[in-house]
Formats: structure tokens, C-alpha cells, sequence
């Protein structure tokens, strides 16, 4: 490598193509950020219950037991079909008495399986979270999960 | 030492440390909750536990990079810190910060509080405030080291250093910034967490083991500053676009399938060269350095980095492969090898060369601290390989058969048993590591007659 490239070469392959790369991928991230906001969620969608279910998702720190289109933690099934696994994507009132008998439920203290702590929501929290859940199965993931199952 | 102001590396590392403990042993404890699910369940539930092993990996291996940062700087500068009082105030800041975190998450307090409550998105779920508190920190870090830099000797490595840990603070921002469409929420997220670890991160890991190498090998710095932009180089080349592979399944255009295969299969390139450098730099220094800990970790990362972010990357990076192991232990497994191989036995690398000198306690103990790096690494690479099956035969299940998430979990209850008795060595390790740096003044086994060769 001695006589094929100097040091200085090195840094201004480094330079240059790092920029190079670097404005591509802000090229392609401002297409995806217009993809995202026009084709493949509902955006204009996003009322202020489907805003406020986001924030009791995050408020629980869910994502550390749940996972949500394949990011978070282990622990627990995938939630960003869980609408559609339970049947009720199309009914929101289903969904949420659906949700709101499940959650009320746990903790179960069966022994031997994995525990969901008692989160003690309110009705109107859980609405939220069912349409936020709602409105995440409704995002065009190019066909992910593969199965209901998540 | 040759320069007082190094010091306050002690005081990062000592921090970086005790962390490192409390992170070890939530995850010794998360895995045994996975096997004894009932056990805590109302105390201290398992998203809980989860946080305190993330955040604290996230915060000591900062804490490390801070450290290192200030114990090379002055070296290849050659001056001293521009204010050990700032490196201070900033240490104080982020132990306040991390206590903060600590007990707003134990506690559950000021839940659904904009400013004090936890925010909730995996890895950047602190409070506001010590987002704030982290942001000032950097500030204050980054003003004195380029300062230092500045009115000193600028090397490739302050250079590549100084780079990654600016990119590191000016990417952290986009934490401030949460949409209410998940998806977009998403692909600004992996602005922080994939542009830190598989881009700017690569960046002070490539730099400290140039730094390593430099000192521990005795090979020419022209040699060792061009392989370090070269394999800089390649990091970036792949990483950047290899964000590509986290913009499958998001709602994000299906265009990233592609990009993301094949960007991120070259993202094992830095990996094996990062490998192939620091064992040709062995191989060519003519230096017999004392630190053979030092030696040991930075080679062991350099090798453990390769196959944990390299090779167990690659395993599940193609989208073809990705779209049914996509959120699996087989994603668990990478995750753990990878951080263990690149950052923590980096950071260890680096701590083990420089608490000799900070400590003034040549010859230092290294049976110990050698012994620590096979427990550490066998425990990690058993785990991984444990995990690797779980989430093979898990993806079968789930994802090809559609069984239900957890029916199949409970299937694999073998695997978790075996993962939970790696961890128990993994922290043994851990322990004895720390141990092995703090405590022993004297060498365990005295040296042998012949290596006899000065060194820096």
C-alpha cells in the first residue's frame, strides 16, 4: 500500500466520499420523508386521539417489553398488527373494548408466564392507544409482518 | 503520564465502570426474568429492568469514549487539557443526569410529564431535561477538546476523533425531535441509533485502536494514520447508506431493500480490516509492550467486532433474510455480540492500557484482567450462539409456520436457561475485570527473564 496511495490521498478519498455519500443519503431521505407523509401512512389521518395513543405507547415504555414493526424489546408480541390478529382493525369501538378487557386483565399472575404490569389507564387513554394502533396497522410496511402472528 | 491534565480520565473511567457493573447486572437480572417470568413482575417489571441495562450501556460507553478522548488528546497534542475544571463540571453533569434517570425510571415518577417524565422511544427514553443536560455536556466536552486540538499537534487521529465525536453530538439532537407519525418517527430515530453505532462510532472506535496499535505495536504513525482513513473510509462508505437496512419495514420506499443489501453487506468491510490492521500491526511492531491486557482486549475487539457487527450483521441483513428474522432473538444475538465486540472490549482496551499510567502502578495485574477478557468474550460468544438458535427456530415458527408469539416462546425455554447462564459468566467476568484494574498492586505471576525491551 506504501507506493499505491499516500496519506494525504487517503484523507481526501475519506473527505469527499464521506460528502458524496452523505448528500445521497439526504437525497433519498427527503424522498422517503414525502414517501412517508403522502403514500404510505395516513397521514392527514393523524387526529389528535391517534397523536395522544402514541404518547401513552411511549409514556409505559412499551417498546421495552413490545416490539412495533419489528423495533423494540423481545419480551412480547409484535403490536403493530395486533388490530388486525384481534380481528377488529375496521371497528374502533371493538377495539377498543377489546384492548381495554385485556389490559384491565393483567397483570394475570399465572404462574410461570410472562407478566404485563397493570398500567391502570383511563378509558380515554385506551381509546387513544386503540386508534394509535389502529392507525400503525394501517401503515404500508411492503407486506411485513409475514403471518398474523407478528 | 506525561501530562497532568490526563487524569480526569481516571475519574470518566471510574464512572464508566460502576456502570458497566449496574449494566451487567440488569441484564443478569433480565435474564433470569425471562426464565422465572413472575419473579420482580410488580416491583420492578421487566420494561423497566430492560432500561436500566440499555441506558446504562449507552451512558458508561459515552463515559469511556469522554475518557479515552481525554487521555489521548493531551498525548497526541502535546499539550495539556484546556480545562480540566470543564471536564469535571462535565463529568458532574452527566452523573447527575444518569442518577436522574435511574430513579425516574425505578420510581416511575412525573410519568406523562413533558419535561421530567420519561419520553418512552427505545434507547432515548430519558427525561427532557437530561436530553438538555446531555446536549450541555457534549457542548462543554467538545469545546475543550477542540480547543486542545486547536492550539496543539493535530494528528489523523484527533483528527478522525474529534469527527466522530461532534457527528455523535450533532445527531443526538434529532432525540428532540419526535413526530406524531410513527413512521417518520422511525426513520428520524435511526438517525441517532444507526448513524451512531455503524457510522460515528466506528469513527472514535477506529481512532482509539489506531491509537492502541500506535503505542502497543511501536509501528510507524504514517503507517497507521493511512490505514486508519482507509478503514474510516470504507466505515462510512457502507454505514451511511447501510441505514438502508433498518428502512424495510418502516413505511419507508421499498427502493431501500436494495440500497440497504448492498451497503450494509459492505459494512463488514471496516470490521475485517479494522481486524486485518491491528493483527498486521502486530505481527510488524517490532515493540514487546509490558500491557499484554491491553494487547489482548484490543485485539479481542478488533476480532469480536468483525464477527458480532460483521459477520452476525450480515447473517440477517439481506432483505430477503430480514423480512422473516426482522425483530427475533437472531436480532438479539447480533446486538449483544456486536456492542460487546466494537465498544465495550474497546472501552476495556483502552482502560486497561491506560489505568497503568494513570494509577502509577506498573507492573499492574494482568492474569487477572487477561482471565476477565476469555470469561467476558466465552460468556458473550455462548450466549450469542445460544441466541442465534433461539431465534432460528423461533423464525421458523413464528414466521414461516405463523404460530403464536408466545407458544413459540415458550419453546425455547432451553435456550434462555443456557443464555441466563452466560450472563452469569459474562458478569463474573465483568466483575473480576473491574477488580482486576482497581484493586491488585503487585503482578499475580512475576514475568520471565527474557522480554527485557523498553517501551513507551
Amino acid at each position: 500500500m506504501r507506493e499505491v496511495m499516500t496519506k494525504s490521498m487517503a484523507r481526501n478519498i475519506f473527505y469527499g466520499g464521506s460528502l458524496f455519500f452523505i448528500i445521497i443519503f439526504l437525497g433519498l431521505s427527503a424522498h422517503s420523508h414525502f414517501y412517508i407523509t403522502g403514500t404510505s401512512t395516513d397521514h392527514a389521518g393523524i387526529t389528535e386521539s391517534v397523536a395522544a395513543g402514541k404518547h401513552v405507547w411511549e409514556e409505559n415504555a412499551c417498546i421495552n417489553c413490545h416490539t412495533i414493526l419489528g423495533e423494540g424489546a423481545y419480551y412480547a408480541p409484535e403490536v403493530a398488527n395486533v388490530m388486525t390478529r384481534w380481528g377488529v382493525l375496521d371497528d374502533p369501538d371493538a377495539a377498543f373494548e377489546t384492548l381495554k378487557a385485556w389490559m384491565e386483565s393483567m397483570p394475570t399472575g399465572i404462574e410461570g408466564r410472562r407478566q404485563m404490569p397493570q398500567f391502570n389507564l383511563t378509558d380515554k387513554e385506551i381509546r387513544d392507544l386503540a386508534n394509535f394502533l389502529i392507525w400503525t396497522d394501517n401503515i404500508d410496511a411492503q407486506d411485513w409482518p409475514p403471518n398474523d402472528a407478528g | 503520564m506525561k501530562y497532568e491534565s490526563q487524569k480526569v480520565a481516571l475519574a470518566y473511567f471510574a464512572v464508566a465502570l460502576g456502570l458497566f457493573a449496574i449494566q451487567v447486572l440488569g441484564g443478569l437480572l433480565a435474564g433470569f426474568v425471562y426464565v422465572q417470568p413472575n419473579f420482580l413482575s410488580e416491583l420492578l417489571p421487566f420494561n423497566i429492568i430492560r432500561m436500566l441495562h440499555t441506558n446504562s450501556l449507552i451512558v458508561w460507553l459515552l463515559l469511556g469514549f469522554f475518557g479515552a478522548a481525554y487521555f489521548l488528546i493531551p498525548e497526541e497534542s502535546e499539550r495539556e487539557i484546556h480545562s480540566t475544571k470543564l471536564a469535571y463540571l462535565q463529568l458532574a453533569i452527566l452523573v447527575l443526569g444518569t442518577l436522574g434517570v435511574v430513579v425516574t425510571y425505578v420510581f416511575n415518577l412525573f410519568e406523562g410529564n413533558w419535561l421530567l417524565g420519561k419520553e418512552g422511544r427505545e434507547f432515548i427514553e430519558q427525561p427532557k431535561w437530561v436530553k438538555v443536560g446531555i446536549v450541555v455536556a457534549a457542548l462543554i466536552f467538545l469545546y475543550n477538546v477542540t480547543m486542545t486540538v486547536l492550539k496543539g499537534k493535530k494528528t489523523a487521529i484527533t483528527n478522525i476523533l474529534l469527527l466522530g465525536l461532534w457527528g455523535l453530538a450533532l445527531l443526538f439532537l434529532f432525540s428532540f425531535y419526535n413526530p406524531s407519525n410513527l413512521a417518520l418517527d422511525k426513520q428520524y430515530w435511526w438517525y441517532i441509533v444507526h448513524l451512531w453505532v455503524e457510522g460515528v462510532w466506528e469513527l472514535i472506535m477506529a481512532s482509539i485502536l489506531a491509537y492502541l496499535m500506535l503505542k502497543l505495536t511501536g509501528v510507524d504513525r504514517e503507517v497507521v494514520e493511512k490505514w486508519l482513513y482507509v478503514i474510516v473510509a470504507a466505515a462510512l462508505f457502507s454505514g451511511i447508506l447501510g441505514t438502508g437496512h433498518h428502512y424495510y419495514w418502516i413505511g419507508t420506499p421499498s427502493y431501500w431493500q436494495w440500497i440497504g443489501s448492498i451497503f450494509s453487506s459492505l459494512e463488514v468491510i471496516p470490521f475485517f480490516a479494522m481486524m486485518a490492521f491491528a493483527f498486521v500491526m502486530v505481527w510488524k511492531g517490532r515493540r514487546d509492550h509490558p500491557n499484554k491486557a491491553a494487547l489482548l482486549w484490543s485485539l479481542g475487539c478488533a476480532t469480536l467486532a468483525f464477527f458480532g457487527a460483521g459477520v452476525w450483521g450480515f447473517l440477517h441483513t439481506l432483505h430477503g433474510v430480514n423480512f422473516y428474522t426482522h425483530g427475533t432473538q437472531i436480532t438479539a444475538a447480533h446486538g449483544h455480540l456486536a456492542f460487546f465486540g466494537a465498544y465495550v472490549s474497546l472501552n476495556l482496551a483502552i482502560i486497561s492500557y491506560a489505568m497503568p499510567i494513570l494509577r502509577g502502578r506498573d507492573p499492574y495485574n494482568q492474569v487477572l484482567n487477561m482471565a476477565s477478557f476469555w470469561l467476558m468474550s466465552g460468556g458473550m460468544a455462548f450466549m450469542t450462539f445460544v441466541l442465534t438458535f433461539a431465534g432460528t427456530v423461533q423464525t421458523h415458527l413464528q414466521r414461516v409456520n405463523g404460530d403464536y408469539f408466545m407458544d413459540v416462546q415458550d419453546q425455547l425455554a432451553l435456550f434462555y436457561w443456557m443464555r441466563f447462564g452466560s450472563g452469569v459468566a459474562v458478569v463474573l467476568g465483568a466483575l473480576l475485570f473491574i477488580y482486576s484494574v482497581a484493586v491488585p498492586r503487585r503482578e499475580v505471576i512475576a514475568s520471565g527473564e527474557t522480554a527485557e525491551v523498553p517501551a513507551e
